[in-house]
């Protein structure tokens, strides 16, 4: 309790660093794969429709940014390639089967083992295992007891999991009588030993009985990672019968109205805010240390003060995201004002515009842009605290959702909710980005 | 009419560190309606400073500017501005931005639009009306600058430096605007401006200003800006007194320049 806490984070960073091997090694073999997709598609290129862009022309290159344009063919071989690892490290039905990894041994597979007696006779009989998948049942296979001291057996084992296997039962002699297993595939073993069968690891445990532990191959085991087509049934599920008597609409509809009422509420207290303080010392005095004190503070932070005040519900989640978009909304929109060039102004008066009419027709249009700028910050933040929000606490939403599938292992739900939420937090940022081109088409040209 | 009375300004700025510039110091002038005076001066001489006074965006610390009698205390629609660039409201057609004044005022579109389309007209951008101005290059947009100001009817046109972000070519062919605009409405206008050239063709009346304090060093009277109205300004250019005026007024700004440097030098 007491060690002293460089020490912990010491240890800590060790074990992080010592983990980061294999993660390396995986690292360089996709960065291979990216390289190799990429040769391959150079040399394809120049087969079929040799460069004749005007980048082509250019002689320089690397180092000049207008020459590096996202290249299509990339993104989707990559997007692709995602989908194959997962496939294939899930054994995905929907890829042929020679693009999955080794999977976890599933069939019939069989070993001997000799026993000896404690007067020193020996047998042999042969164990037959049928490993199934989780969920399939499979009838114990039937064996034949055999002649000898040492009778035959059988066993069901589920892939992923093990059994012990009380291999004197059908013997003449067990192991109270003294008898041993000395030999597994006419290898010598010893208790505490483990010998591969080939389809499997048989080991003695200390108090003599054999342990079966199938090969579990390379691919994940459903309940970590399901396969593309099981998260997709899963979605179609959902959609139609909801989940936990919630329907999928009503948890994405009920995180959606949180961000938009919350942002609206911020964005609606938040720009005259802004507004003032780019426009007069005193509220500019007035709010900064507010402010600038708020801004830093992550949302998350206030999610249990929230809590405390507001309850778990809606009005509490609606309170957080006000306060995340409050000062974020209230910052851009002052930069806006702030960053209105002297000279338009001067112009206006000039013009005989009076100090409303330059703010309606000056201020506001030019601090457009940037409120659209700290809109687009700002919703991200909101989706991001909302799913959060509804991690810790809530009764719907796609936040809650997903942390009651994890509560039941249902990894499946888990992913597609992640997936749902990047997907709905991509397609905020797409549409303010339109709503923006649509409404300031004059950002950045003035 | 609409004379503008220049009465024995001063204008000192304090700086942030302590001390003060003398940015103008006694100014006195008098310009007279329908005047077209170029203002030519080294950097630091206080010609924008002295633009800004008599548009009203700056108090002087002494003396007073006086449009018709009146005192002048703040900006106004009589005194239109037209500044180097991005003074056009990019959120605004160019129309909509000839017309700013107008309605401003609260003059019914039906009322304006005749004025405008004239106007757009006069500066040639009647096919450009309704595009966005940063759809427009340079020049254009200085001529949608020069529209908005004129839709406004001012007595007075204050130009800071209206050219000096243009190419030659296009400056060239707005000086020769410049002048007709000046010729066809009769507005008083003052230019300030970098070029000598500039300053020699348009200007009916030079003003060379010296820095530190900034004041009026000399003054012309020229006739080249009443030849140039609906001439080509190249022949104006070989006017015997042209290319004499212009090495004397270089030369005289060499003189400040250098002096300045010298000075600058020597406090180090």
């Amino acid at each position: 309790m007491n060690e002293n806490v460089f020490t912990q984070l010491a240890g800590e960073t060790i074990a992080i660093i010592s983990s980061l091997g294999p993660a390396i090694l995986a690292l360089a073999i996709y960065i291979a794969v990216i390289l190799a997709a990429q040769t391959i598609w150079h040399l394809a290129r120049s087969k079929v429709a040799p460069g004749d862009s005007f980048n082509s022309l250019k002689t320089v290159t690397f180092g000049d940014e207008s020459t590096v344009v996202s290249n299509t063919t990339a993104s989707i071989v990559s997007i692709l390639l995602i989908f194959v690892l997962w496939g294939s490290f899930t054994g995905s039905k929907l890829l042929p089967g020679f693009l999955h990894v080794p999977g976890a041994y599933t069939g019939e597979g069989n070993f001997t083992y000799t026993m000896q007696t404690a007067s020193g006779d020996t047998g042999t009989a042969t164990v037959t295992v049928a490993v199934h998948e989780a969920g399939k049942k499979v009838s114990k296979p039937k064996v034949d007891k055999g002649t000898g001291i040492a009778g035959n057996d059988a066993l069901v084992v589920q892939a992923y999991r093990s059994k012990l296997l009380l291999w004197d039962k059908n013997d003449a002699e067990n192991r109270k009588t003294g008898a041993q297993i000395i030999k597994v595939n006419g290898q010598d073993i010893a208790r505490g030993d483990r010998i591969d069968v080939g389809f499997a690891n048989v080991a003695i445990t200390p108090k003599g009985t054999l342990n079966i532990v199938p090969h579990k191959g390379v691919q994940m085991e459903t309940i970590y990672l399901p396969p593309p087509e099981m998260v997709w049934d899963r979605l179609l599920t959902i959609a139609n019968e909801g989940y936990q008597n919630v329907t999928l609409g009503q948890h994405l509809g009920f995180s959606l109205w949180r961000v938009v009422v919350g942002f609206l509420l911020g964005a609606l207290v938040g720009i005259p805010l802004g507004y003032a303080m780019g426009l007069s010392n005193w509220f500019r005095g007035w709010f900064d240390p507010i402010v600038e004190f708020m801004r830093p503070v992550p949302p998350l932070a206030l999610i249990p003060l929230v809590i405390i005040w507001a309850g778990i519900g809606e009005e509490g989640k609606v309170v957080l995201l006000f306060l995340a978009a409050l000062w974020i909304m209230a910052i851009a929109a002052r930069s806006g004002v702030s960053g209105v060039r002297i000279t338009k102004i001067h112009a206006a008066y000039s013009l005989g515009a009076s100090k409303i009419q330059i703010l309606r027709h000056v201020i506001i249009p030019n601090s457009l842009p940037e409120i659209f700028t700290g809109a687009r910050v700002a919703m991200g933040v909101c989706w991001g605290t909302v799913v959060a929000a509804e991690l810790v606490a809530a009764e719907k939403g796609v936040g809650k959702m997903i942390v009651a599938a994890a509560k039941f292992q249902n990894t499946d739900v888990v992913i597609m909710g992640i997936v749902l939420i990047g997907l709905i937090g991509f397609a905020i940022d797409v549409g303010i980005r339109m709503l923006e081109k649509y409404l300031v088409p004059w950002k950045g040209k003035g | 009419m609409s004379d503008l009375h220049i009465d024995n300004i001063s204008m000192r700025f304090d700086l942030p560190g302590g001390g003060s510039v003398q940015a103008l110091k006694n100014v006195t002038l008098d310009i007279k309606s329908g005047q077209l005076l170029s203002v030519l001066g080294p950097s630091g001489c206080g010609k924008t400073t002295l633009l800004n006074i008599v548009a009203g965006f700056l108090a002087p610390t002494e003396g007073n500017i006086r449009l018709e009698g009146d005192v002048i205390s703040g900006p106004g629609p009589e005194r239109g501005m037209v500044f180097q660039q991005g003074a056009l409201f990019e959120w605004m057609s160019v129309r909509k931005n000839v017309s700013f004044g107008p309605d401003m005022k609260g003059v019914p579109k039906s009322k304006s639009a005749p004025n405008v389309d004239r106007l757009l007209e006069l500066v040639g951008l009647q096919d450009f009306k309704e595009k966005a101005v940063y759809e427009l290059s340079g020049g254009m947009q200085q001529r949608v600058a020069l529209a908005r100001c004129l839709a406004n009817d001012p007595d007075v046109i204050l130009m800071d430096e209206p050219l000096g972000a243009l190419d030659a070519l296009t400056r060239e062919k707005m000086q020769s605007l410049v002048l007709d605009l000046w010729k066809e409405t009769g507005k008083t206008i003052i230019l300030i401006t970098h070029s000598v050239e500039e300053a020699l063709l348009l200007g009916e009346r030079l003003l060379v200003m010296a820095p530190r304090p900034g004041r009026v060093h000399k003054e012309y009277y020229l006739p080249f800006a009443d030849l140039g109205v609906g001439n080509d300004l190249r022949e104006v250019k070989k006017h015997p007194d042209y290319n004499s005026t212009r090495e004397e007024i270089l030369a005289m700004i060499w003189e400040m320049e250098e002096e300045i440097m010298g000075r600058a030098e020597g406090d180090n």
